[in-house]
């Protein structure tokens, strides 16, 4: 793909001082394409500026309050498991068109969330997804040794307990509720919402317990 | 809409290698499995990469196979699954 072009400003598109190798094409692309709609008033960088920092906005502790929820409030969790969205939307969350399916751990069953053919993640609730989610290795590899990548994580389970891999191929999201670990009776919601970590939300580990 | 195939249905997905966009992991391709739900309906993602309606809706299901299914040689407890969610035209009765 060739580089040179010329769209009425002068600058050399040189890489920025973090990235040592040069750019691929596809970042050559991106900054073309948002180049141009910026010349053309479809946007302007003030929006895409706004754009980045409400991304980066998005935090798994969002997902954590709705964990913590879910273990406080059995009538909650029980809608959380049966439609998503709705039960999140009740915490004041938008997490906009996204169809949300929470899968829930119990004793006989664990869940992990994959996304084979890219890196479809639940971003509303749990912001940008970990470089090791978007990975080769760990996209192929947790639908076919998942114990093995589990394992990995530190995350060891019986064999009684099956493991569900999810593979958010299509048009819904996954967040996995994990277990209510051991000794966190007596907690209340905002202390809960402490014990619960990001991949305890994607299912490749379980949540902290209490200190 | 409606939906070809009820949740506890028996499917197989269509063995096939078509041209182009599609979301079908090629790991699942000519393997059977059983609906675990139906997801609703939603545009075809075949179309839509290439700039088409992608209408009418597809049903989208949500199918869980056995890793023993995907993977004959899997090495862990017989009860652990995949689910993949797949649109209708993926799918075919097995069983």
């Amino acid at each position: 793909m060739s580089v040179e072009h010329s769209h009425g400003h002068d600058h050399d598109h040189a890489p920025p001082p973090d990235q040592d190798g040069p750019w691929s094409d596809y970042q050559y692309l991106e900054t073309a394409v948002r180049e141009l709609l910026i010349e053309k008033g479809i946007f302007s960088n003030d929006d895409v500026r706004r754009m980045i920092e409400r991304m980066d906005s998005r935090s798994p502790a969002r997902g954590a309050q709705v964990v913590a929820k879910a273990w406080s409030d059995p009538a909650f969790k029980d809608r959380l498991l049966a439609d998503g969205r709705g039960a999140v939307e009740e915490l004041g969350i938008d997490i906009e068109p996204v169809r949300l399916i929470v899968v829930e751990n119990t004793a006989a069953e664990h869940n992990m969330v994959v996304c084979t053919l890219c890196s479809c993640y639940p971003r509303n609730l749990l912001g940008l997804p970990p470089d090791w989610y978007k990975a080769r290795a760990y996209r192929s590899r947790a639908v076919r040794e998942p114990r093995a990548v589990l394992a990995e994580f530190g995350t060891e389970l019986p064999d009684g307990v099956a493991v569900r891999v999810h593979d958010s191929t299509a048009d819904m999201r996954y967040m996995v509720l994990p277990r209510r670990p051991d000794g966190s009776e007596g907690l209340g919601e905002a202390e809960l919402a402490d014990l619960v970590t990001r991949d305890s939300m994607i299912g490749v580990s379980l949540p902290k317990t209490p200190a | 809409m409606t939906a070809r195939f009820e949740p506890g249905a028996a499917v197989r997905v269509r063995l096939d290698d078509p041209k182009g966009h599609c979301r079908t992991p090629h790991y699942c391709r000519g393997r059977s499995g059983v609906v675990e739900r139906i997801c609703g309906a939603f545009r075809d993602p075949e179309e839509l990469a290439y700039g088409g309606e992608g209408l009418p809706k597809q049903p989208l299901y949500r199918v869980r196979f056995a890793q023993a299914e995907l993977w004959p040689d899997y090495a862990g407890p017989a009860g652990d699954c995949v689910e993949i969610e797949i649109y209708e035209h993926w799918l075919e009765a097995a069983g």
